[in-house]
């Protein structure tokens, strides 16, 4: 056996999965598609005691298109998301980034929101998030709460979510077509050695960067161009804090923020 | 403990097992399909991929409770008795493999490739679409070869029936 033992329950209803998280909060876990979860338990770095299922929940699988914004239900499959035949005119950004997500045989299974709730800083989504000012769906027993992406990325696979919480959806920002996404992995799908998304806003451009920091992390600029955007992505650039490790050195990580920074900053102020 | 019932290659099953048996257990070790094999554990590598209600899926980071109910198909189902099925045809023509520990998850990602694109497929695709299997032997070059025989061959059987 791979995984360190424990109770599987297949909630068959919201409230039922929320009982159940309420009852035995750390030291349960919420899976959905399974696809980071799994993993850390088949290496037993995650040993929950009991795996609440919430995957037959019919009300979570689904894409709700606002006026604005666009809801993610936590039953949504990365695939699922991905063949949205909105999602090019609604998330442009997420149609560029999904892609980078895992591979197909992964976002087959995987969930939009369970990459959220896992919180790898080099992962795709966390950072979409971060880069359009979306928010989390919260819901405990008797509490619903919505947390903004940058309060809930909290450290390296941490976040606001308590432990008696369930992520109930997540909602993205909808409509800006001024966005740009990049990737730099040692093979496509693989989690990146640093990712790079621009949006632009009414008075410049977000400019937010994955892989480096702990968490996905953005600046807010006003137009800028020439040395003045140089000197602002190379700021940004120390204050990520890049580290050496086996993938890439510091150096080279804040080479790739200057260089793919400059690219897609001026591709969405053009 | 739990009691799971599902539909492996056609037919029904059901297992008493323990509630974190991953599936590539359930099908390996309690049904003897050995075919499905199993490399990283952590659904990096592909080698233990099946189809899930027709979809490729990776059965080392899916647990058994999670597919109650459902239908799988692994290696040893697509064949038509001795007959090949199209696409372990095509990677035996193309020589898409040599030490094997790969294969069948490749043609199980390749027939799901092929099940969505259609005659869609290129070679861009085919390389893009199989990034989540890993080959230490071919270098792809005779896989990705394979595919796109199979993808032509598969169009013609389905034209045939």
């Amino acid at each position: 056996m791979k995984p360190a033992a424990f109770d599987y329950v297949r909630a068959e209803t919201l409230g039922e999965a929320i009982e159940v998280l309420a009852q035995h909060g750390g030291d349960a876990r919420i899976i959905a598609g399974g696809q980071s979860l799994m993993a850390m338990l088949n290496m037993r770095l995650a040993r929950p005691k009991v795996l609440i299922d919430i995957m037959r929940l019919r009300e979570l699988d689904r894409i709700d298109s606002t006026s604005g914004s666009v809801k993610i239900g936590a039953g949504v499959r990365q695939a699922a998301l991905l063949a949205w035949p909105e999602l090019a005119t609604s998330l442009p950004l997420l149609s560029k980034a999904l892609p980078w997500t895992g591979h197909a045989q992964t976002r087959s299974r995987g969930t939009v929101c369970g990459s959220l709730a896992h919180a790898d800083p080099s992962a795709e989504l966390p950072l979409a998030l971060v880069a359009l000012g979306g928010e989390l769906h919260l819901r405990s027993a008797g509490k619903q709460r919505k947390v903004a992406a940058r309060e809930f990325f909290a450290g390296m696979m941490a976040t606001a979510r308590a432990d008696d919480e369930l992520i109930e959806a997540v909602s993205f920002p909808s409509g800006n077509a001024r966005c740009a996404f990049r990737e730099v992995a040692r093979r496509h799908g693989d989690f990146a050695i640093v990712a790079c998304a621009a949006v632009a806003t009414k008075d410049g451009v977000r400019f937010a960067v994955g892989g480096v920091a702990d968490v996905p992390t953005a600046r807010d600029w006003p137009r800028l161009e020439g040395s003045a955007l140089d000197d602002a992505l190379n700021g940004f650039a120390h204050e990520l804090d890049a580290r050496d490790d086996v993938h890439a050195t510091a150096r080279y990580r804040r080479d790739l923020v200057r260089l793919i920074g400059r690219d897609l900053v001026r591709e969405v102020l053009q | 403990m739990a009691n799971v019932q599902l539909t492996v290659n056609g037919k029904a099953v059901s297992a008493d097992v323990e509630d974190r048996t991953l599936l590539v257990q359930l099908l390996r070790d309690h049904l003897g399909l050995t075919g499905t094999h199993v490399g990283c554990d952590t659904s990096q590598c592909g080698a233990c991929i099946v189809h899930i209600d027709g979809r490729a899926v990776k059965s080392c980071t899916t647990l058994v409770g999670q597919v109650d109910g459902a239908n799988i198909t692994t290696i040893e189902g697509i064949s038509k008795g001795d007959e090949l099925h199209p696409m372990q045809a095509a990677f035996r023509d193309n020589h898409g493999l040599q030490c094997g520990y790969c294969t069948p998850g490749m043609i199980m990602s390749a027939i799901d490739i092929v099940n969505r694109y259609g005659a869609d497929l290129d070679e861009d695709t085919v390389r893009h679409e199989l990034e989540g299997n890993i080959c230490r032997c071919t270098g792809y070059h005779n896989i990705v070869k394979s595919v796109l025989d199979a993808a032509s061959r598969m169009k013609l059987s389905i034209a045939a029936e």
